[in-house]
């Protein structure tokens, strides 16, 4: 996984509550390896339905186009359990996003990603929106959100997230390491429940 | 002993191993795949040149992609072979049994599991769809992931998890005519929002749970995941057990016994704890039909669309959304609005059952003028009950398609979609904007309100449908 740092670059407002997973990219969008993706990403907002750029949405506008961070509504990543949604956002360039809450497999994909889904309350993610200066820098080291004017917003994330993230942890090698406990569970429970290692 | 709940239960016999205060190695007892999610994972196991830990645990379908029209093949919907391909290569690669297309067994993911005994009480279940939660209806804590987690519970048959919260919704009473499982959740979500759930695992009871056949039970847990909780679980009984008898996953013989001995404590202690308990009473829901893009946007079929001005500050911005969407104003109700399409499918409700009540309604009866109407099986041995029946006579002499299985307009994949602006009543569980496909307009109501949409071509209040020939 990649490691999730220090991010600095372009916020992008989107405040929308419950934008869900197949917003952010249509399932149509999923089915083949030569899609890119980040193209199709929010594809219903960003296209008019003849393929034609809407200029109002706010990643058709400069300097948003270049966005690295995206500020967003609550309940982020609602519904289903694409993890397309993860790689869409990744591959527009998109590492970090800040809302007043994440949908739950989102969160899980996300950080297994080195995506990093950042709490704030609504009115924090609300003053981070800077139509003269959107740059950001999120700094997961030491847990701030610095703004072009100098202010210092503190957020916090479980401990072991923030390690994950930090180090780009790869969380399958780490179950692998308990292989033998595993195993050990599995072998006691299949005499209390034999029919379910059968087929 | 300190009384437990069904979820610390099953929780507790699942736990590997504590590896922090709050982080636990979980153990996976059974995995189902399909196509949608799966490719990566199956990627993954390569790259590391790993096989997977378990096949007798791991179960694979092709329900998402596939074309729903009959006389399909596996790539008779051309945008969808690459995947479905790529499952047919994957599964022989890693010798994982695939319910292929046109295998009799074939069905939506969330359908078969049951359907086949995959899904047993007491087990933990994983998938990587977020409707997984239909399986606690039987019992089994069942939960979405996503495709990272997919190769690692092939790679290891366990993930890392914290304990979520729980939270237990008791539903009590007796329902009315024209109310059904559907219109039970549905009210839930709108009484209580989309974010009630955040997280938890829900557990369902109350008088009116106990008395709601498996298959309406499933439909209560299939939409957990709308109002942010990750699974829903429903305690088994002599319902469940009756349900699962000779299903081909399910134990047999003396294990059969010894397993409904262990089912028989599963159920949640008296007095066990909960973070949160809510009751419901029953006698309080009418029949229900969303109004907008959010499943909490949902009302009582004969009940005014609310003024966003009189709702919660934060809830006024997506109200108007929603609105506009769906080209609605406050002030009206539903009952009379003319629709475009009824589909009547998903994992939330194209069980037999469904195809049954939707079947007492168009008997006789003719799809209105303008309406496309269609009628998508949830699995192949539905259908084909539905057949021995004679319920695809009573649909088809109507007017309706009627479809092999899949999710079809669920959500689009298999060929299937709502054109931009037109208005569709669905059985569906999300009324998501494009959800069924760019600008489409989804209404979210049971299979009874739907097929009585379809032949009056109007929303309806399935109470004031006269009864044909009586
Ligand atoms: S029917 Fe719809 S909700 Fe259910 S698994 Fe298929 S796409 Fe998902």
């Amino acid at each position: 996984m990649q490691p999730f740092t220090v991010v600095t670059g372009i916020a992008a407002p989107l405040l929308r509550a419950n934008i869900d997973t197949g917003t952010i990219i249509p399932s149509r969008f999923m089915r083949s390896r030569s899609i890119n993706m980040g193209e199709k990403m929010f594809s219903d907002w960003r296209y008019n339905l003849d393929g034609s750029e809407n200029p109002e949405f706010v990643l058709n506008r400069a300097p948003y186009r270049e966005a690295t961070i995206m500020l967003s509504g609550t309940n982020f990543g609602c519904g289903s359990s694409r993890e397309a949604a993860v790689y869409a956002l990744l591959r527009f360039g998109i590492t970090c996003v800040i809302a007043p809450s994440f949908g739950e497999i989102f969160t899980e994909n996300a950080l297994q990603n080195g995506l990093l889904p950042l709490i704030l309350p609504e009115e924090v993610v609300a003053s981070l929106v800077n139509a003269d200066d959107p740059t950001l820098t999120v700094d997961l080291h030491a847990c701030v959100v610095r703004t072009p004017d100098g202010r210092e917003i503190g957020f916090s994330i479980a401990p072991d997230r923030r390690m994950a993230l930090l180090e780009g942890l790869d969380e399958t090698a780490l179950i692998q390491r308990y292989t033998a406990d595993i195993d050990a569970f599995r072998a006691a429970d299949q005499n209390r429940r034999p029919w379910l290692y059968q087929r | 002993m300190t009384p437990r709940s069904l979820f610390d239960k099953i929780w507790d016999s699942h736990v590997v191993r504590q590896l922090a205060e709050d982080r636990f190695l979980i153990s996976v007892d059974r995995h189902l795949l399909h196509e949608a999610t799966s490719r990566d994972a199956f990627d993954g196991l390569r790259r590391r040149g790993l096989a997977p830990k378990s096949t007798a645990a791991t179960f694979a379908v092709v329900d998402h992609d596939v074309s729903t029209l009959s006389g399909r093949t596996w790539d008779s919907y051309s945008p969808a072979a690459e995947r479905i391909s790529a499952m047919q290569e994957n599964c022989q690669a890693f010798g994982i049994d695939l319910i292929d297309v046109n295998d009799p067994r074939q069905g939506i993911c969330h359908v078969i599991s049951p359907e086949l005994g995959i899904t047993l009480p007491g087990i933990t279940l994983v998938c990587g769809d977020s409707h997984t939660a239909t399986s606690g209806g039987l019992g089994a804590w069942a939960w979405g992931i996503g495709t990272t987690e997919i190769e690692r519970v092939l790679a290891t048959q366990a993930l890392i998890l914290r304990k979520p919260k729980t939270m237990r919704v008791n539903f009590n009473g007796t329902l009315h005519p024209g109310v059904y499982a559907k219109d039970l959740i549905l009210y839930f979500i709108g009484q209580y929002g989309i974010a009630i759930g955040g997280g938890t695992a829900v557990e369902y009871a109350g008088s009116a749970i106990r008395a709601l056949p498996v298959e309406a039970r499933l439909t209560i847990c299939n939409m957990s995941i709308e109002f942010g909780a990750r699974s829903g679980l429903i305690a088994p009984d002599d319902v469940t057990y009756q349900y699962l008898a000779g299903r081909a996953h399910a134990p047999a013989g003396a294990d059969w016994e010894a397993a409904v001995a262990q089912w028989r404590a599963l159920p949640s202690d008296p007095g066990a704890g909960f973070d949160r308990e809510i009751d419901i009473d029953c006698s309080a829901i009418r029949p229900q039909i969303t109004w907008g893009t959010s499943p909490q946007d949902v009302i009582a079929i004969d009940a005014p669309i609310p003024d966003p001005g009189g709702a919660e500050l934060e809830r006024r911005g997506p109200m108007q959304n929603s609105l506009s969407y769906m080209d609605l104003t406050p002030g009206m109700t539903m009952e009379g609005l003319k629709i475009d399409f009824a589909f009547i499918g998903s994992c939330t409700n194209s069980r037999l059952s469904d195809l049954e009540i939707a079947a007492g309604i168009v008997r006789g009866r003719k799809v209105a003028d303008g309406v496309t109407a269609i009628i998508v099986p949830g699995s192949t041995p539905v259908k084909r009950a539905a057949e021995a029946a004679g319920l695809d006579r009573v649909f088809r002499d109507a007017g309706f398609q009627w479809r092999e299985s899949g999710c079809s307009m669920c959500q689009t994949l298999g060929g299937d979609s709502v054109p931009p602006g037109q208005r569709s009543i669905s059985t569906t569980n999300r009324n998501f904007e494009g959800r069924q496909g760019p600008q489409a307009r989804t209404h979210l109501a049971s299979p009874a309100m739907v097929a009585a949409a379809a032949v009056t071509g109007r929303i309806t209040d399935i109470r004031k449908l006269p009864a044909i020939g009586g």
